[in-house]
């Protein structure tokens, strides 16, 4: 290669490099703030904000969902498979919303521990398959268990 | 020099050389449209109606056939359009800094389809149009990354200076691709994992995942068309004072 080539090749390749440790760092330094919602167990461990509005994720529990008046109140659980943290929301949930489905709530604790969400958003896993393979998972699934 | 085969080398030069692309190009285009009508047909017929329902959301899902594809595209096209200016910086190749310009509105196009297509498909199934998440926002700045791009190679009037300040915009930028793709790994965001770009099976049924395949490469034969039209034209505007242009629209008036 010509040495004015090879000066160049240089140059770009530390330009780039030096703008990605740089994005690096600062990516690395607001990590926290760039996480979408806090876990269950960080709220249990007190680590959410109290008395202010922020995002919590995790799991709804099986057999957890209940609706307590005859309004549009619901309560459930959340988990992330080690603490638990009961939601309380009232509106409309959106179509993914199910027992064992993951959410993310917007909304603040009440003094009590229970989260009031203000807003219910279902947060889609990766899977695709037709009905049918999820059922004969199921019963795969079951059938192991029963062994 | 390298250890690169002769015969590469000249593959190289010839391909540099803007007659002989212009020429090229031409002959290739027809079979490239053939290519991209039958993958397109063979995709939308998979995924529309030979592929099954999906499990949890129905047949809403069926939008990842243009969402997820058009979402690789921006990825590819942003990766192609900074390597082609890196070329054009230090090999000083016009045609490169051509390719690297003339991807920038079709890259766009594809982050624009892929940002508006998962609101349309997030308002029902997330129950939010919007959120501001690591994935979404990554992707929307990949959006103004390409619309700074478009915008400052307009706005030098020196085509050459301007191939220069886009390339360096355009590599600068590239640290975002990386982000974009591993976003949603490194932080807790609402956009669910990756289905097909991982290290492990795809967590999607084969009778989903082919008709996905088959459009994901309808679109890279897409761009390859566009990206031969505009890359086209955008030669002619920069070699208009040159013999072969001259001679080659004296020869098509006889």
């Amino acid at each position: 290669m010509k040495p004015a080539r090879k000066q160049r090749l240089i140059l770009i390749s530390l330009m780039v490099i030096g703008v990605a440790i740089a994005t690096g760092f600062a990516l690395k330094s607001f990590n926290e703030n760039l996480m979408y919602f806090f876990s269950t167990t960080d709220v249990v461990a007190g680590k959410a904000p109290k008395g202010s509005l922020f995002r919590l994720g995790g799991m709804v529990i099986k057999g957890s969902v209940e609706r307590p008046g005859d309004g549009m109140m619901v309560r459930f659980k959340l988990t992330d498979f080690s603490k638990e943290v009961t939601v309380e929301y009232t509106g409309i949930l959106p179509d993914l919303f199910r027992e064992g489905q993951g959410i993310v709530a917007h909304g603040k604790l009440n003094a009590q521990g229970v989260f009031i969400a203000e807003e219910v958003l279902a947060k889609h896993d990766e899977n695709y398959m037709p009905p049918e393979v999820k059922a004969s998972l199921k019963t795969k699934s079951l059938s192991e268990k029963g062994q | 020099m390298f250890l690169v085969p002769d015969i590469v080398v000249r593959f190289f030069h010839r391909m540099a050389s803007p007659p002989h692309y212009y020429a090229l190009t031409q002959r290739l285009m027809p079979w490239l449209v053939t290519v991209f009508v039958l993958l397109t047909l063979a995709g939308l017929y998979g995924g529309l109606y030979l592929a099954p329902a999906d499990y949890q959301q129905g047949d809403s899902y069926r939008i990842i056939y243009i969402h997820v594809p058009a979402a690789w595209m921006s990825l590819f096209i942003y990766m192609v359009m900074a390597i082609a200016g890196a070329i054009g910086l230090i090999w000083r190749i016009k045609l490169a800094e051509i390719v690297s310009i003339s991807s920038a509105p079709i890259g766009a196009s594809f982050t624009f389809i892929a940002l508006f297509t998962g609101s349309l498909w997030g308002k029902p199934m997330w129950g939010t149009w919007w959120v501001w998440d690591a994935r979404l926002t990554s992707e929307l700045i990949l959006l103004f990354l390409y619309l700074g791009v478009i915008g400052l190679y307009g706005a030098i009037d020196d085509k050459k200076i301007a191939s220069k300040a886009v390339a360096i915009l355009a590599l600068v930028g590239v640290v975002n691709i990386p982000i974009i793709h591993y976003s949603v790994e490194w932080w807790n965001t609402l956009h669910q994992g990756p289905t097909v770009t991982k290290m492990d099976k795809p967590s999607i049924h084969v009778s989903m995942l082919i008709p996905l395949l088959l459009m994901a490469l309808s679109f890279k034969s897409y761009y390859l068309i566009a990206l031969m039209q505009r890359s086209r034209i955008e030669l002619l505007k920069r070699e208009r004072n040159s013999q072969w242009v001259k001679t080659m629209i004296l020869e098509a008036d006889k």
